[in-house]
């Protein structure tokens, strides 16, 4: 059974400044969101919101109906899992012992090195392709194996719902394609409920099943990519001229921007 | 049924059906660990048998658990004994606390040392000796004082919708110079043989210790130490930075908190009976974790790097050169060439910091 992630009435704020106000939204379960805007739109705020990184000032985000702040935070690590833009690993930290660590909510005093553990371990390594890096340091890997270091990490926290901050900024675009693929298969093996921010919105396109559009704080447009993704919505949200085709490849739309130099 | 594998893969590891015990373990931290615990030991061994009236070895350790003639049970167990007694208990706290403040604030910089603990408790004591406190309140209690007034501050300065290491590092380096900077007056304005009795607690010194001392810092820690690995578990999410930590179902605040809470502890208790050995808060972690070849500070190994450290350098100091020296002279001169031969090491093989 896939828990529910929701959230109702939110307003996020940093200090004084508001960032989100009166927000309401559903993630689909077992499937994939991703969360897209310009810059500044809130949709960071909105992830971190939802993985409980930030308190709401007002509203709640609810997991099957429980308030995360209600939600002991150990059995709350073992149902939501959170990847932050770029995460840094202490120095010659090897790879093995990163994604042990995302066992940590399974783990007690007594017991850290259980078959479950060993299990889910070996698991994420060998899904996200790096099991022949495992003795090798974090910080040595180039760009594309860490990230798939830190997302081994987050699937050996083996939790249903998973969220992902930007996972594939600063990555070369074969490497970006590289981790859209192995979280669609997170989600199409193992069933997970995955929610990323994404900045690319013919990724977006072609990787989510559901797509949200933010601008100034606020949800302008949400669901299938095809209804989202048209070119008045990403003239709204982006402030950008654009024409909208289908993609060749996948079927989904695909966003050919204009700007001012050019015009169709 | 217990079970002992060494694949590849995991690392050696343990395994047992009832009680369902289980870890991992890493063979060179354990024998680096063993190392440091037998060295540590002939240290002591020698730091009570050598001296003005010479003990052998044996007769020394016999005369620890009281075997032997009144006189060599006299200055082994109320001479010597506590001194290296208080080395290794100050050398333990400090090199803990230096590991466990490096590891909560990710920054091998934040020893206790350079972020205020040490001169707080520096300021007390010299404030104590200038003033003439010294008659009515120990400097053992003064010091104290210093390092949670000052621990106490750092927090409170450095909270801001929560603590984060860098916070902490900052506000502490600035308490630290304004701590420095009182204690320089103090000592400027007081008289000659204040000034010389206030820069001779300053310089760190386990001259003259007696058991005095060394029990109720061994009380202390013998709560802290515990505690203190204990929470060691809990910060390898916190390593991965307070986000991660979080998401790990870590609470990080409270976590954080509660180090801070141990590491002043057993800072202000190493200071207090020991004053502020230089250098070992912050050289004997990062020189155990290249010993170990891990990528944090180990905290056991930390401390016995750190216990090793003094009881070998007040050995220096009272052997070495041809006045005996305070053993916070020797702490500095000793330890960074060994701090920075393993830092060029690890460089030259590839695998920097």
């Amino acid at each position: 059974m896939i828990p529910e992630l929701q959230a109702g009435g939110l307003q996020l704020a940093y200090d004084q400044r508001v960032v989100v106000d009166d927000l309401d939204v559903k993630v689909p379960p077992g499937r994939i969101t991703a969360i897209v805007g310009a810059n500044a739109c809130g949709k960071s705020t909105l992830l971190r919101a939802l993985a409980r990184l930030l308190s709401p000032r007002k509203g709640a985000v609810q997991l099957d109906g429980r308030a995360l702040h209600s939600i002991p935070t150990r059995e709350l690590a073992r149902q939501l899992g959170i990847l932050p833009q770029g995460p840094t690993a202490p120095e010659g930290l090897t790879v093995l012992d990163l994604v042990t660590r995302g066992r940590s909510p399974h783990q007690t005093w007594w017991r850290q090195w259980s078959k479950a553990d060993e299990a889910a371990v070996h698991g994420a390594l060998a899904a996200t392709g790096i099991a022949d890096l495992a003795g090798r340091a974090v910080d040595e890997l180039s760009g594309g194996q860490r990230q798939r270091a830190w997302i081994a990490m987050a699937v050996a926290q083996g939790t249903p719902v998973l969220l992902l901050d930007e996972p594939t900024t600063y990555l070369d675009l074969a490497h970006q394609i590289d981790v859209l693929d192995l979280i669609h298969d997170l989600n199409r093996n193992e069933g997970r409920t995955i929610v990323m921010v994404l900045h690319d919105l013919n990724q977006a396109c072609r990787y989510a099943d559901h797509v949200i559009a933010m601008k100034g704080g606020r949800i302008v447009a949400e669901g299938d990519p095809a209804d989202v993704i048209t070119a008045e919505n990403v003239a709204e949200v982006f402030d950008l001229r654009c024409q909208v085709t289908t993609d060749p490849v996948s079927g989904t739309p695909l966003v050919i921007p204009m700007g001012r130099h050019h015009t169709s | 049924m217990a079970t002992k594998t060494l694949s590849p893969k995991s690392g050696a590891h343990f395994r047992l059906a009832l009680p369902p015990l289980s870890g991992r373990l890493r063979p060179r931290l354990i024998t680096v660990c063993t190392a440091l615990a037998a060295a540590t030991f002939l240290a002591v061994g020698w730091a009570v048998s050598m001296g003005d009236f010479p003990i052998t070895f044996t007769e020394a350790l016999k005369a620890v658990v009281g075997v032997g003639d009144p006189g060599t049970l006299l200055i082994v167990q109320e001479l010597r004994l506590p001194r290296a007694v208080v080395g290794v208990l100050v050398g333990f706290a400090f090199g803990l606390s230096g590991a466990i403040f490096q590891t909560m604030t990710r920054n091998a910089l934040a020893s206790p040392d350079m972020i205020g603990f040490t001169q707080g408790a520096g300021t007390a004591v010299v404030a104590g000796i200038v003033f003439g406190w010294t008659s009515t309140v120990s400097t053992q209690v003064l010091g104290l004082l210093g390092t949670f007034v000052m621990a106490a501050l750092v927090y409170v300065l450095a909270w801001r919708r929560g603590t984060t290491g860098y916070r902490i590092i900052l506000v502490g380096i600035g308490l630290q110079w304004m701590a420095t900077s009182a204690t320089d007056y103090l000592v400027a304005r007081g008289m000659q043989f204040q000034a010389h009795a206030a820069l001779g607690w300053l310089t760190g010194n386990l001259n003259g210790r007696d058991w005095s001392q060394a029990l109720p810092l061994a009380l202390t820690m013998a709560v802290l130490v515990p505690a203190a690995l204990a929470l060691g578990r809990l910060t390898r999410t916190l390593q991965l930075g307070d986000d991660v930590a979080i998401g790990l179902g870590t609470r990080v605040q409270f976590v954080r908190l509660a180090l801070l809470v141990t590491g002043v502890g057993l800072v202000a208790f190493g200071t207090a009976a020991g004053g502020p050995i230089a250098f070992v808060a912050l050289a004997a972690p990062q020189i155990a974790q290249r010993l170990a070849g891990t990528a944090w500070p180990p905290p056991l190994a930390a401390g016995l790097t750190g216990a090793l450290f003094v009881v070998g350098s007040d050995l220096a100091a009272a052997r070495l050169f041809p006045m005996e020296l305070p053993v916070g002279i020797v702490t500095g001169v000793l330890g960074a060439p060994i701090l920075l031969w393993l830092l060029i090491r690890a460089n030259r093989a590839g695998s920097g910091g």
